[in-house]
């Protein structure tokens, strides 16, 4: 009796026997999730993050350095319940933050390392590490934090911080983990390839109690870390220094070029700020205060702000006039200007409205120079001639960018025909209606940078080179890999350039200049006021030394300090003379330019910026 | 001498060489699961499972010598009388045993611990056996049934009091052999209806409209495509409605029971089937690491002693309930295809020898060991690869342990004695 009941008794266990055997099939043929390294909790990935390259200045001083610390890691996965009030006392945190931490890794992953907590000293980390063994799932990674010895340079350094979620969504290969440390400002943004090294990896095994166990199949897959390249640069920190204290209570930004190399001696951002409060745990709370300062003191200046040229850009029109030939050095320009005269005989020649500022002979020279066309000499429309001057002037770096080793560099204005056409209508307009631009005022927009390049144009008598901070990268001074140049030519004769130096020599040397002279060396300079509507006009000054073989071209703008010459022009000379000389003997007119003040920092007033 | 080569001929050797094949698998995988990398210690060591687990070996060789020699007939005049005294025994333990983890199931003698729950199932599988082979007791009485349910439910009642409900579901298994005998299919059938509610009710947990409207569907379904036009009749009509109203009940009293009655952590058990993520660090943190170590093996495993997770003790249990994770994981699908192929070689080998009996006493009793086999490879392996909550019962053969070595070798080596008489008359 009921001898068939055999079948389906054996059907229902095959088919049981089947389902597991497609089930095991399944985890662990086709399902990988069970077999990467990062699922198994016997094997732990360590990466070890390694020292980030260090700053130095040209004469091998450091700028930038590290402090090591530990910082603590969480595998959500691999907690188990732990004690949190001993945890806490521990740590010295609290329960919330523990809860909050913990959620934010889980949420992130479960099964990878988050970072719990930041930067315990070595001391601190000592005195936990024995305890770590009742917290499975915690571990430490050697970490350091940014010191700055010397204390300066805040803006162009940048600083690091935790990687923004959208930059950290978006990585293409996965590098960085949540809160890892990143460029995100200056130089350290710009370099981050090169000072954040290579990270070593180690897969670790690991017991249930979290104990290390050695490496994951005898170090097969452990890569080790490569240290970050330094950064060896051209600022020289003595002339950098001493910008900090020139600028003590101003608002505005100093550039200085080697114009043989474009490299960048000193660069200052006024107001700036101490970079130790962007380094380490206070950050958020630091950069915050420094976001809500009305100064901007994170603002890098000298490569983001806009001011109108003044009259520096004058130097500007008279190359381009002497190139084009449509002045010489003794073409007398008097008359039919809008502007009037300061003093007798600035219309004489080129190098007297040179010296004496002339805004009647340089309106002249650029009526000239927008109704010519060089290569016929016959007259044209003033739009296709402005067409022409902009391709001039755009060589001298104008209304693009230089390419500097720096984020955020902008291209900054140039008057354009079409932005004339979009003002006042197509032929709506003519010379007259714009000739302000023939003194530097108008649609211009030009930082601090362009205005020190220019004056590196002129000392390099006809072209500039690539401005940059950084010579070289690498371990090794010597054996770096250098950044990369390019040379941009005006394609206007070296002896005009030679004429307009003379001029430059002379606004030093007896004309609206004078405050720049270094004894015994030859200063080339031009002053300038850009004209501001919400305040006092901002004071320009650029320059360079010695006249023959130069070796440092400057630009400096201090906001509200109307003359170039009063405001600006003494602090160029200090700075020159420092670097030239290594030093300089007048502390007491230091004192004086230290305790000069245009305006209140930190009281209100934003620097001014040209609005497109 | 003569009943010695009997033995020796009668003996199913098949049988007996698989058996000790997975005793040897068992043995290295418990070597595996216990195996210290900073003290590694020779697998005959009795400081840890692999040495004692030997011994225990030698001990169930002492047994099967003794069953085989002892007269075949004794298992069935005896039956009653063991299981009598045995469930006094079941009793008493509940009394005398001291408390481990909540239960009270294991009895100590001097350095020796047993589990008398392990033993009760070849007990009460003699007497059923003995029983439904009665003469004119048979499935389609009513009253005869009764009375085999009894005899099933008492030692999983007693069992269950002594907090170990997992080697209360092993008496599941006997539901095959009433079939076998006669039980008529519609009960089965019912049965596993009923599990696959449970299931769908703790998937749907809080849309039980789903399961519900699912059985109604399924109900009209019936009705049109099953039934044909001269059975549509008004009787047909109340039973199928009769039984959408049982199902939808049964979904709702389940539903009902498993919130109210179990246990918060015995619901996150159940739970963490469906999801994993109910109870990390608990029930989920067990079924968590036994797939990830299985899962980890791949196809071919990590190879012997280099199962990372067995290695360093991530699974829960590992040399005992979870032995499977070791074969998982050091020996890859592979591993695990031939270990269950053994088991099932194993099983279907000995329904056919049941079928082969003449005598009623030794089918029935042979249908009992290969079912309940089967219900502790089902139960084991299923909660090792997360399809059946963790439930603490041991895989027969390869599981350390002494009760259940000894248990599960006494309950086949009594179907192979009957097995090698069946020529004979009684």
């Amino acid at each position: 009796m009921f001898e068939n009941r055999k079948f389906p008794i054996l059907i229902f266990i095959y088919t049981i026997g089947a389902i597991y055997l497609l089930r095991l099939f399944y985890l662990q043929v086709v399902d990988e999730e069970y077999r990467t390294i990062d699922a198994l909790n016997s094997v732990r990935k360590e990466i070890s993050i390694p020292l980030r390259g260090q700053i130095y200045d040209r004469y091998g001083k450091l700028i930038v350095a590290n402090e090591e610390v530990y910082d603590m890691y969480v595998i959500p996965q691999k907690v188990l319940p732990f004690d949190t009030v001993s945890f806490c006392r521990l740590f010295q945190i609290d329960k919330p933050y523990v809860d909050s931490m913990l959620a934010q890794a889980r949420d992130y992953s479960k099964l990878r390392a988050s970072l719990f907590l930041r930067q315990l000293s070595k001391q601190e980390y000592s005195g936990v590490i024995d305890a770590m063994i009742q917290y499975p799932g915690f571990h430490f990674e050697q970490s350091f934090y940014r010191t700055y010895p010397a204390n300066t340079m805040a803006n162009a350094l940048g600083y690091i911080g935790e990687i923004p979620k959208k930059q950290f969504e978006e990585q293409e290969e996965e590098y960085y983990r949540k809160g890892d440390y990143i460029g995100l400002a200056g130089l350290e943004k710009y370099y981050e390839l090169e000072l954040r090294g290579i990270r070593g990896s180690r897969l670790a095994l690991m017991n249930s109690k979290g104990e290390d166990k050695g490496s994951y199949q005898e170090g097969r897959y452990d890569t080790a870390a490569v240290i970050g390249n330094n950064l060896y640069t051209y600022i020289d920190l003595g002339v950098q220094q001493l910008a900090d204290s020139l600028f003590q209570g101003k608002v505005g930004a100093v550039v200085a070029i080697e114009p043989a190399t474009g490299g960048i001696i000193a660069m200052g951002s006024y107001p700036t700020y101490d970079p130790a409060l962007l380094s380490g745990r206070e950050f958020p709370k630091n950069y915050a205060a420094l976001t809500r300062n009305p100064d901007r003191p994170l603002n890098n200046r000298p490569v983001s702000a806009f001011y109108r040229p003044g009259s520096t850009f004058k130097l500007v029109q008279a190359a381009i006039g002497l190139g084009d030939g449509v002045i010489t050095t003794s073409t007398s320009l008097s008359g039919n200007s809008k502007f009037s005269m300061h003093s007798a005989g600035e219309t004489a020649n080129l190098l007297m409205a040179i010296m004496k500022s002339s805004n009647p002979y340089f309106d002249n020279v650029l009526r000239r120079i927008l109704h010519n066309d060089p290569k016929t000499g016959r007259a044209i429309p003033v739009d296709e001639g402005m067409k022409l001057w902009d391709e001039q002037i755009m060589r001298f770096g104008f209304g693009r960018q230089l390419g500097i080793d720096l984020p955020y560099e902008t291209k900054g204005l140039i008057p354009t025909p079409e932005r004339y056409d979009k003002i006042y209508g197509k032929k709506q307009w003519k010379y007259s209606t714009i000739y302000s631009i023939s003194i530097g005022e108008g649609e211009y927009g030009v930082n601090v940078l362009k205005l020190a390049n220019m004056a590196s144009v002129f000392a390099n008598r006809g072209y500039w080179i690539t401005p940059h901070i950084v010579r070289s990268t690498g371990l090794d001074v010597s054996k770096g890999k250098n950044t990369p140049t390019e040379i941009t030519k005006t394609n206007i004769d070296k002896r005009h350039f030679e004429e307009v130096v003379r001029g430059m020599e002379m606004v030093v040397q007896s004309g609206t200049g004078r405050a720049a002279q270094i004894s015994g060396v030859d200063v080339c300079g031009k002053t300038g006021t850009s004209q501001n509507a919400k305040g006092k006009d901002h004071a320009i000054f650029i320059a360079f030394a010695p006249k023959h073989n130069p070796k440092i071209a400057i630009a400096v703008v201090v906001e509200n300090g109307t003359f170039g010459g009063r405001a600006s022009a003494p602090i160029a000379g200090l700075l020159m003379e420092k670097y030239l000389k290594g030093s300089h003997n007048r502390e007491a007119y230091k004192e004086s330019i230290m305790n000069t003040r245009y305006t209140t920092v930190a009281g209100g007033k934003s620097p001014r910026e040209v609005e497109e | 001498m003569a009943r010695e080569i009997d033995i020796k001929k009668g003996l199913d050797w098949t049988t007996v060489w698989i058996y000790i094949i997975l005793l040897m698998i068992g043995l290295a995988n418990i070597y595996a699961a216990v195996y210290n990398v900073d003290n590694p210690k020779p697998i005959y060591s009795l400081d840890h499972n692999a040495g004692k687990q030997i011994m225990f070996m030698v001990l169930a060789f002492v047994l099967i010598m003794i069953i085989l020699f002892i007269d075949y007939k004794v298992y069935d005049t005896f039956a009653y009388i063991f299981y009598g005294v045995w469930m006094l025994v079941l009793v008493l333990t509940i009394f005398i045993a001291p408390d481990i983890k909540g239960s009270h199931s294991w009895l100590r003698f001097g350095g020796f611990q047993f589990q008398p729950a392990e033993l009760a199932k070849t007990i009460t599988l003699l007497a059923l056996a003995k029983y439904l082979s009665t003469q004119g007791v048979t499935m389609s009485k009513f009253n005869n049934l009764v009375k085999a349910c009894m005899i099933i439910f008492l030692p999983p009642v007693i069992i269950i009091l002594q907090k170990e409900t997992g080697s209360a579901l092993a008496f599941a298994a006997f539901i095959i052999i009433l079939y076998r005998e006669g039980l008529p299919g519609v009960y089965p059938a019912l049965f596993l209806a009923f599990v696959a509610l449970f299931v769908l009710g703790l998937v749907f947990e809080d849309q039980l409209w789903i399961v519900i409207l699912g059985l109604a569907l399924l109900a009209v379904l019936f009705w049109y495509l099953f039934l044909k036009r001269y059975e549509r009749n008004r009787q047909n009509m109340q039973r199928v409605i009769g039984l959408f109203i049982l199902f939808s009940a049964f979904v709702l009293a389940v539903d009902f029971a498993f919130n109210n009655v179990f246990a918060p952590h015995q619901q996150n058990r159940i739970r963490v089937l469906v999801n994993p993520d109910v109870d990390p660090l608990g029930a989920g943190w067990n079924i968590r690491n036994s797939k990830l170590a299985i899962g980890s093996g791949g196809f071919l495993g990590k190879g012997y002693l280099q199962g990372t997770q067995t290695k360093f003790d991530f699974v829960p249990e590992q040399s005992t309930d979870f032995i499977f994770c070791t074969v998982g994981e050091e020996w890859g699908f592979l591993g695990v295809f031939v270990v269950i192929g053994l088991y099932f070689i194993l099983i279907t080998r000995i329904y056919n020898l049941a079928e082969k009996q003449k005598f009623k006493f030794a089918r029935i009793y042979g249908y009992g060991v290969a079912s309940i086999l089967f219900f502790h490879l089902l139960i084991n392996i299923g909660m090792t690869i997360g399809l059946i909550p963790i439930i603490g019962i041991p895989l027969p053969f390869m599981s350390y342990g002494g009760s259940s070595l000894l248990s599960f070798t006494i309950l086949l080596f009594i179907f192979l004695k009957l097995d090698a008489h069946r020529s004979y008359k009684v």
